[in-house]
């Protein structure tokens, strides 16, 4: 939190890592130490106490935080973590205590931390939240989306207002693969699935099992992968391999400025397995005040595709740093602190 | 060079400044092997007292040094979750499992002349051990902190595997999530730098203890290549080095 | 819900033993990486550790090499190399050889150097030549330190190989970072269990070639 100051200038973080280099086995021990104490983590074991005792323990689930203060996570990708700044800060710019949770994992481990309450605030995807909950459901509209998400969600959470904006995960081919097969941005899953056989797909590890992920190609369109490769969740790897050609097809994100650059090919999803993809806040109902909601739904009202393909672009392609992206934008909507 | 892509710049994701992750990145390295140390030197004592106790030791030391810092910080997840905790517990093991051959070795290594010569003086097995056996086995523990603290600081990263608990190898997840390969960059080098320095730090206090060994030579050179390698294979070295 | 519950539901799952996800051929890829990197590092620091160890020249290099390899993250060095030179295995061979050679180096240095020079000199009065000398008398006295070198290389490259994983490849390390994506702590668990289980297994090999290959003379010696 410390970085978001203006941009510093190189000598004096030189000097700053010199000094420290220097001072380092004793000083920084110590430092460490009495920062430790009121920082971010987690403590051990005795947070379970509030879970309950008679649920099996979940090892990879998290502890409850300190009450009064709203706990804003991400996911394990660059545009989660923008978004969990951007509605972060526009609660900070309204005086209420925010704690940043930010690169926790993928959505399986998020969920519980919302649901036990040591997340408070999660920017979610509709879609893929509702398909997470409920692998059958077909929702025609964002509205019929958001109810159906609320009748299969804990009762303990609800979901705030959508944003306009969108980023869908989606099957998309590389240059080579579109070439090979004359698929084009008007060919559907359902044709690559004639050709499924000889196609390596790759994906974070968790698409292998999810519903929108290969379950769900093959239930949907009959798309079955001569293999799936683990990459990660849209990142480097995923755009590497595309690349590379080591894989043909890959879950990308719709805002990724490699599809683009590097002219994959987005298949068309006439049977919307990836549905609906708006940014829509999870949050947990106990941890809110009316003015907290208020603030949230205010950043999903201004928040669109355009804004948040603007905002992935200055990170991923322009290397700034999400905190700043998130609060110069709020800033140009009058939501700025 | 625009905003924060500086090669200092850290994402603002991670909480803490470039100093701040150094600070925490030495605590989850040095104080396992801190502790290891502590508990190091009466197990040590205690198999140099009773020699049949050392095999069985080093046997048990062998085999927990051959887990996986990933098997082992995963277990622990059960117990502790996916804390700093876990991530110090395992590299106190290791610590110790380094610390106590080179302890033993090195203070067996003080010949039989020495100690009578001691006893002669009229000192008690407390103070022979305190004023005789430890410092003349100053070298040997040093070389044996010397390989705990490297393997220890270039560790802590693999935390970053288990829910950010890296310190500065949480900029390797970092670096793969905002395409920024110079984070993956800066915390190598940070690292590496770190392990280095306190590597010389430990050389610089083990001159200061031991005053009336030769500067460099034979021997520091022998300890030096020492840190390369495991405990049991270094127990031997050392074994060499004091027939 | 302890550990051991969580490890033996992995490994009574039958879908964890078949196909390419599946153990047995999670367990070559390891085994394959595994021994690659042992291979190509062996192949650098035997010959330079014997070279260096019989001259007795470059002792101190070797111990600044082994210290600033043992100071490099090995993790930290796989995602820097995946950064400038991309998917495929040379990325994960970089770390895992610069890991496995300074124990073989130091160890095999180390061995030649501190050989009895009687047996040596005995020889050379039968009238062997330097060859028959380094393969028939040194070489053989040497191998006990020179196998704890590769054990000791081969022990940590077969526990790191897991790191194979974060850049999409194959290996054991996949069960734990596919189970820490999918929320899912039996195959967490259950990998972590195999590359220990591997590990000790390492341990094992080596300890039987110690008892075959060592010549009795010298085993008794130590």
């Amino acid at each position: 939190m410390t970085s978001h100051s203006q941009s510093s200038t190189g000598p004096r973080h030189l000097r700053a890592a010199a000094i420290l280099l220097a001072a380092t086995t004793a000083a920084a021990l110590l430092a460490g130490c009495s920062d430790s104490s009121s920082s971010s983590d987690t403590p051990n074991g005795s947070a379970s106490s509030t879970g309950g005792k008679s649920k099996p323990k979940d090892p990879l689930a998290g502890a409850a935080p300190k009450s009064g203060t709203v706990v804003v996570g991400s996911n394990n990708f660059a545009e989660s973590v923008v978004l969990m700044d951007v509605y972060g800060e526009a609660l900070k710019a309204k005086g209420i205590n925010v704690q940043y949770k930010p690169d926790i994992g993928t959505r399986e481990i998020t969920y519980g931390l919302v649901k036990n309450g040591s997340v408070t605030v999660l920017p979610e995807y509709n879609g893929s939240l509702l398909s997470y909950l409920d692998k059958t459901a077909a929702p025609t509209s964002i509205e019929a989306t958001t109810a159906a998400i609320e009748a299969k969600l804990d009762p303990s959470l609800t979901m705030l207002d959508p944003a306009a904006a969108e980023d869908k995960d989606s099957l998309t081919v590389n240059a080579q693969t579109a070439a090979k097969y004359h698929l084009t941005s008007q060919s559907t899953i359902a044709d690559l699935a004639k050709v499924g056989g000889q196609i390596v797909v790759g994906g974070s590890p968790e698409f292998q099992k999810r519903q929108q992920g290969l379950p769900g190609l093959k239930s949907q369109y009959g798309l079955t992968p001569k293999s799936f490769k683990p990459l990660d969740a849209g990142g480097p790897l995923t755009v590497s391999a595309l690349k590379d050609n080591s894989v043909q097809a890959a879950d990308v994100f719709t805002t990724d400025a490699s599809i683009t650059r590097e002219k994959f090919v987005t298949l068309q999803d006439p049977k919307k397995l990836f549905g609906f993809a708006n940014v829509q806040p999870m949050v947990s109902k106990a941890g809110l005040t009316p003015d907290a909601v208020a603030a949230l739904n205010a950043v999903s009202a201004k928040l669109d595709t355009q804004a948040l393909l603007s905002m992935d672009d200055q990170v991923q392609n322009q290397k700034k740093d999400p905190l700043d992206v998130a609060q110069a934008w709020l800033k140009s909507v009058g939501l700025g602190g | 060079m625009s905003g924060g892509a500086g090669f200092f710049d850290i994402p603002s994701d991670l909480q803490h400044s470039y100093a701040g992750l150094i600070g925490i990145h030495m605590q989850e390295a040095m104080i396992p092997v801190g502790i290891g140390l502590a508990v190091a030197l009466p197990l040590g004592q205690l198999c140099v007292r009773f020699r049949w106790l050392y095999p069985p030791v080093l046997w048990v030391t062998t085999v927990l040094y051959a887990i996986p810092s990933l098997t082992f910080f995963v277990f622990l997840i059960d117990y502790t979750g996916a804390t700093r905790t876990t991530v110090m517990i395992p590299l106190t093991v290791y610590s110790l499992v380094v610390l106590v051959p080179a302890i033993v070795d090195g203070v067996r290594s003080v010949p039989q002349d020495t100690l009578s010569a001691a006893t002669a003086m009229g000192l008690g097995p407390v103070q022979r051990y305190l004023q005789v056996q430890l410092p003349l086995a100053v070298p040997a523990i040093i070389a044996g902190l010397r390989v705990a603290t490297a393997s220890s600081i270039s560790l802590v990263s693999v935390g970053a595997l288990i829910g950010n608990q890296g310190a500065l190898g949480n900029l390797l997840q970092d670096a793969i999530l905002y395409h920024r390969s110079n984070l993956a960059l800066n915390s190598v080098v940070t690292i590496a730098v770190l392990a280095v320095l306190t590597d010389i730090v430990l050389v610089l206090l083990r001159m200061a203890l031991t005053p009336w060994l030769p500067r460099s030579g034979k021997a520091a050179g022998r300890a030096a290549r020492a840190t390369a390698v495991e405990p049991s294979t270094e127990a031997a070295l050392l074994e060499d080095a004091a027939s | 819900m302890s550990l051991f519950q969580f490890i033996s539901d992995f490994f009574r799952d039958n879908a964890n033993w078949h196909g390419a996800y599946g153990i047995p051929h999670r367990l070559l890829e390891h085994v394959e990486y595994s021994l690659i990197a042992l291979g190509i590092a062996a192949g650098i620091a035997l010959p330079v550790g014997l070279v260096t160890g019989h001259t007795g020249r470059g002792g101190n290099a070797l111990a600044l090499v082994a210290t600033a390899a043992r100071a490099l993250p090995s993790y930290g060095l796989l995602v820097l190399m995946f950064f400038w030179l991309g998917l495929g295995l040379t990325p994960v061979m970089i770390p895992l050889v610069a890991l496995a050679v300074p124990p073989i180096l130091v160890t095999t240095y180390e061995a030649m150097r501190t050989l009895d020079p009687a047996p040596v000199d005995a020889a050379r009065g039968m009238g062997m030549g330097p060859a028959a000398v380094l393969f028939q008398v040194e070489l053989p006295s040497a191998l006990p330190l020179v196998l704890s070198g590769l054990r000791s290389a081969a022990i940590q490259v077969v526990s790191t190989t897991a790191i194979a994983a974060t850049v999409s490849l194959g290996g054991l390390g996949r069960f734990v970072v596919d189970g820490l994506y999918q929320q899912n702590y039996t195959i967490v668990v259950g990998g972590a269990t195999l590359i220990a289980g591997l590990a000790l297994v390492t341990i094992a090999l080596f300890w039987l070639v110690g008892r075959f290959v060592v010549s009795p003379g010298v085993r008794g010696r130590r």
